[in-house]
C-alpha cells in the first residue's frame, strides 16, 4: 500500500482549529481588541464535537497529530510520502452574522494557515478561507492572496445560507476562474439555518449524515443556476461528500432536466454531462460496502475516471490502519486518482511558490 | 418516462373496460399513489363545522411555506398531465370518471392508494384548522372515491405535527375497510423520529397500518439544509434529501425499537438514494454509537425491515443495469409500483420498468408487495 501511495496528492487534510487568540495574532489592531475586549475567546460551531471519537482517529488523537505541521506530516506526507497535502481549516468563519467578523476571521484564518502551516512544510497547500457572507468580502479574500500559489481552492460549505449556484455568487466564481482557483466546497454548516429542511435533527450523528444532502443541493444549484455555463473553467471539489450518492442523484436531475428544462433553458446540455465536466469528488468517506464487486458497481455507475481525488480526511476517523483507498481500483485508475486527477483540478499546484 | 420497450404490449384503450377482453396473462397492479383531488374546496363544506368553514372562507390557510399553495411554479397546470383534465370540468384527480377510464380500467388496476395533497391542513400552522381540515379531506376522500369505487383505498391524512391529535384521528378510522395506511408528509416541522411524532406511530403500529410519508409539505425551514433553491427542477430532484432525513431520523431516534411492527413507506421520492445512505449511516454508526445507545441494531438492519419504496419517479441510468444494482442492494420485496396519477412525472407500470426486469421481480413490484404492506381486505 505504502509504496503505490508515493507521489500522490492528498485533497483534503485538516490542521487543529487555532482558537479566536491564536488567529488574533494576524489581525489589526481594531480586530485584536475587538477579540479581546468582546471576549471572543471561544468560537466554535457543533460541527465535529471535538472530543467524539469520529473527529479524530485514536491513534492520531493519543499522538496529538493535527496540533502542528511537523506531527501532521509524520502522520501522512512523510509516511507515505506523498508528494503534497491540501488543508482545509474549517474555523468557522461563516457561523458569524457580522460579515464584518466573518470577514476580520477570514483574513486571520487565511494569515495563520500561511504563517503557521504553509512556510513550514514546502509540500503543503491550503484552501482560501472565504466569509461567505459576503460575495463582496471573499472577493477581496481571493484577489488579497491571489499572488500566493500555495493556495490552489477557495472554500465554502455544503450548508450555507442560500445554494451557492445563486447569481449572488458569482463574483466569487469570476474571480476563481481567473486566478485559476478551483471552488471547494466542503461539509459543514454556518448553522444560519437547519441542516435538514424538515428541521434540527437531535443528533451529531443526524447532522453528519445530512451533509450528504447538503452537497445534492449545492450540486443542483450550481447545475442548474448556469455557473458551470457562465464559467466555463471552474472546476467544483465537493470535499467530504460521501461520493456513491452522486450517480443516483445525477439519474434524478437528468431525469428531472427532461422533463422540465424549459425552466433552465440556459443549460444546453444534460446535468450529467456538466457534473463530469466540471465536478470532482474526494474520497473519503466513500459510502460503499468495503468489498471491490459493490465499489466495482460504483465505480461503473460514475462513469468516470477524472472525477475522483484521493484524500485521507486527516484527522477524521473514516478508516483504519491503512485503509485509505477503496478496494479493487485498477492501476491505471488509481493512478489517475492518486496523482493525475489532482494535477488536471487544481491549475496552481503545478506553480512553485 | 421510459427506459426501455415494453414488457407487456399496451392496453388497448376502447376494450379496456370490457373484463372478457383484457389479457389473461396481464398483472394485476397495486399502485402506492394516486393522487385524488378536490373538485373546488367546497368539496370539503360537508365534512367541516360550520366554524371551520367560516374560518377557511374569512382566514384562508397558513401555510408554514408562506404561500397559500405551492412556492414553486409547476412546470405545468396542477403538475398534471395535459390530458389528465376532466371533461366536466375540475382539477385533475377530482373526476372519478376520468380515473376509471384513463387509469383504473385502461391498466387493470387491482388496487390504488390514495395520496390527498393540496388542502389537507398537513402544512397549516393553525393545528386546530389543520386537525379538522384533515377530517374533512378523509371523508371526502371515503365518499367520494373509496365508497363508489372500493378499488381505490383512502388515506388517513393527519395533522401530523399535532401528535396527539393525529393519533386521535387514526383511532376513528382504523376500523374502516376504506383506509389503507396513515398518511404524512416528508417535510414535517421536525424531522419525522422525534418525539412528538411517536403518538402516530404508536397508532399505526397498533391497528396494523403502515406510515406512508409522500414528499413535499411544508415545514416553516428552508427546503433544504443549504437553503432555498430557485427553481423547481431543483425542488424536484431535491426530494430525495428530504426522504433522507425521515429515514435517518426514524431510524436513529431509535422510532423502530419502540414500534417493532411499525412499516414507513416512502413515496414518490424515488429509490435510487437509500443504498448510499444506508452505507453511510452504517458507518458512521460504528463510529458513533455511544451517542445513540439505544440503537440496538445497525442502521441497515432497522431499514431493511422497515421501510419500503414506492418507484415513481424512477431513476434512469443510461445502463439500466445499474438501476436493477440499486434495486437488488435495497431489497425486492422492498419497491412498490407507484404511477403518481394524475401527475406529468406519471410512470406507466408497463413501460417504466427496465426490460432486463424478470417477470417474477416485475410481478413482486407490481403486486406481491403491495400486498405485503397495505391492509387491502
Amino acid at each position: 500500500m505504502t509504496q503505490e501511495l508515493q507521489g500522490a496528492i492528498d485533497c483534503d487534510l485538516h490542521p487543529r482549529l487555532p482558537t479566536p487568540k491564536a488567529l488574533s495574532a494576524h489581525m489589526d489592531e481594531f480586530w485584536r481588541d475587538t477579540v479581546e475586549v468582546r471576549g471572543i475567546d471561544v468560537w466554535d460551531s457543533m460541527a465535529y464535537p471535538a472530543n467524539a471519537p469520529f473527529t479524530v482517529r485514536p491513534d492520531w488523537r493519543q499522538a496529538r497529530a493535527d496540533a502542528n505541521p511537523a506531527s501532521l506530516a509524520a502522520a501522512t506526507l512523510d509516511r507515505f510520502a506523498f508528494k503534497h497535502g491540501i488543508l482545509n481549516c474549517l474555523f468557522p468563519v461563516q457561523t458569524f452574522r457580522d460579515e464584518n467578523l466573518g470577514a476580520a476571521f477570514a483574513r486571520a484564518t487565511n494569515d495563520w494557515i500561511r504563517r503557521e502551516w504553509l512556510d513550514k512544510d514546502p509540500r503543503l497547500r491550503a484552501s482560501l478561507v472565504l466569509p461567505i457572507q459576503s460575495p463582496a468580502r471573499s472577493v477581496e479574500e481571493i484577489e488579497r492572496l491571489a499572488g500566493d500559489p500555495r493556495f490552489v481552492q477557495v472554500l465554502a460549505l455544503a450548508m450555507g445560507e442560500t445554494p451557492l449556484g445563486k447569481p449572488r455568487y458569482w463574483p466569487i466564481y469570476a474571480a476563481a476562474e481567473k486566478h485559476g482557483f478551483a471552488l471547494g466546497i466542503h461539509a459543514g454548516s454556518s448553522y444560519h439555518q437547519a441542516v435538514t429542511g424538515s428541521g434540527w435533527p437531535s443528533y451529531f450523528i443526524e447532522d453528519y449524515a445530512a451533509q450528504a444532502a447538503g452537497f445534492h443541493t449545492q450540486l443542483g444549484s450550481l447545475i442548474c443556476e448556469g455557473v458551470f455555463v457562465k464559467y466555463p473553467k471552474l472546476k467544483v471539489v465537493l470535499i467530504e461528500s460521501g461520493v456513491s450518492w452522486l450517480p443516483p442523484y445525477l439519474w434524478r436531475l437528468a431525469k428531472s432536466w427532461r422533463g422540465v428544462r424549459q425552466e433552465v433553458p440556459w443549460l444546453d446540455r444534460s446535468p450529467e454531462e456538466f457534473a463530469r465536466d466540471h465536478v470532482r469528488l474526494t474520497l473519503q468517506p466513500f459510502d460503499a460496502p468495503p468489498d471491490a464487486a459493490h465499489i466495482g458497481r460504483i465505480m461503473d455507475q460514475l462513469q468516470s475516471d477524472t472525477m475522483l481525488l484521493f484524500a485521507t480526511d486527516f484527522p477524521h476517523w473514516q478508516f483504519d490502519d491503512e485503509a485509505m483507498l477503496p478496494a479493487g481500483l485498477p492501476p491505471e485508475l488509481k493512478r489517475k486518482i492518486l496523482i493525475d486527477n489532482a494535477f488536471a483540478t487544481y491549475p496552481r499546484l503545478g506553480r512553485s511558490p | 418516462m421510459n427506459l426501455d420497450a415494453p414488457f407487456v404490449a399496451e392496453p388497448r384503450h376502447e376494450s379496456a373496460a370490457d373484463p372478457e377482453r383484457q389479457p389473461k396473462a396481464r398483472l394485476q397492479i397495486i399502485d402506492g399513489d394516486v393522487h385524488p383531488a378536490l373538485r373546488t374546496p367546497a368539496d370539503l363544506k360537508p365534512y367541516l363545522s360550520q366554524r371551520w368553514w367560516e374560518h377557511f372562507q374569512t382566514w384562508g390557510g397558513r401555510r408554514r411555506s408562506g404561500m397559500s399553495y405551492e412556492p414553486y411554479p409547476k412546470s405545468q397546470p396542477r403538475a398534471s398531465r395535459r390530458d389528465a383534465w376532466p371533461a366536466e370540468g375540475g382539477a385533475p384527480g377530482s373526476s372519478l370518471r376520468l380515473m376509471r377510464e384513463q387509469y383504473l380500467d385502461a391498466y387493470g388496476i387491482e388496487y390504488g392508494i390514495l395520496g390527498p395533497l393540496g388542502l389537507t391542513g398537513q402544512s397549516e400552522f393553525n393545528l386546530d384548522f389543520a386537525g379538522a381540515l384533515a377530517s374533512a379531506v378523509n371523508d371526502w376522500q371515503r365518499e367520494s372515491f373509496s365508497v363508489p369505487e372500493p378499488r381505490l383505498k383512502s388515506a388517513i391524512v393527519v395533522p401530523y405535527d399535532d401528535g396527539e391529535a393525529a393519533a386521535r384521528e387514526i383511532d376513528k378510522r382504523a376500523d374502516d375497510p376504506a383506509f389503507a395506511q396513515v398518511f404524512m408528509l416528508t417535510r414535517s416541522q421536525e424531522p419525522a423520529g422525534r418525539k412528538r411524532y411517536w403518538p402516530i406511530y404508536a397508532a399505526a403500529e397498533r391497528h396494523g397500518l403502515p406510515v406512508g410519508m409522500h414528499v413535499f409539505g411544508a415545514s416553516g425551514h428552508p427546503y433544504t439544509g443549504a437553503g432555498w433553491p430557485s427553481y423547481y427542477i431543483e425542488e424536484s430532484s431535491g426530494h430525495s434529501t428530504s426522504c433522507q432525513t425521515v429515514v435517518t431520523s426514524l431510524v436513529m431516534e431509535g422510532v423502530f425499537e419502540r414500534f417493532p411492527k411499525l412499516k414507513v413507506v416512502i413515496i414518490e421520492g424515488g429509490f435510487g438514494w437509500l443504498p448510499a445512505l444506508t452505507w453511510r449511516l452504517d458507518k458512521l454508526f460504528e463510529r458513533m454509537r455511544s451517542e445513540v445507545p439505544h440503537l440496538k441494531r445497525r442502521p441497515s438492519e432497522y431499514i431493511r425491515e422497515h421501510i419500503w419504496l414506492t418507484t415513481q419517479p424512477m431513476e434512469e441510468p443510461k445502463d439500466p443495469r445499474q438501476l436493477l444494482d440499486v434495486m437488488e442492494w435495497i431489497g425486492w420485496d422492498r419497491l412498490l409500483f407507484a404511477s403518481d396519477y394524475p401527475h406529468w412525472d406519471f410512470d406507466d407500470p408497463f413501460r417504466a420498468f427496465p426490460a432486463a426486469l424478470s417477470r417474477e421481480r416485475l410481478q413482486q413490484i407490481l403486486t406481491g408487495n403491495g400486498k405485503a404492506v397495505y391492509r387491502l381486505a
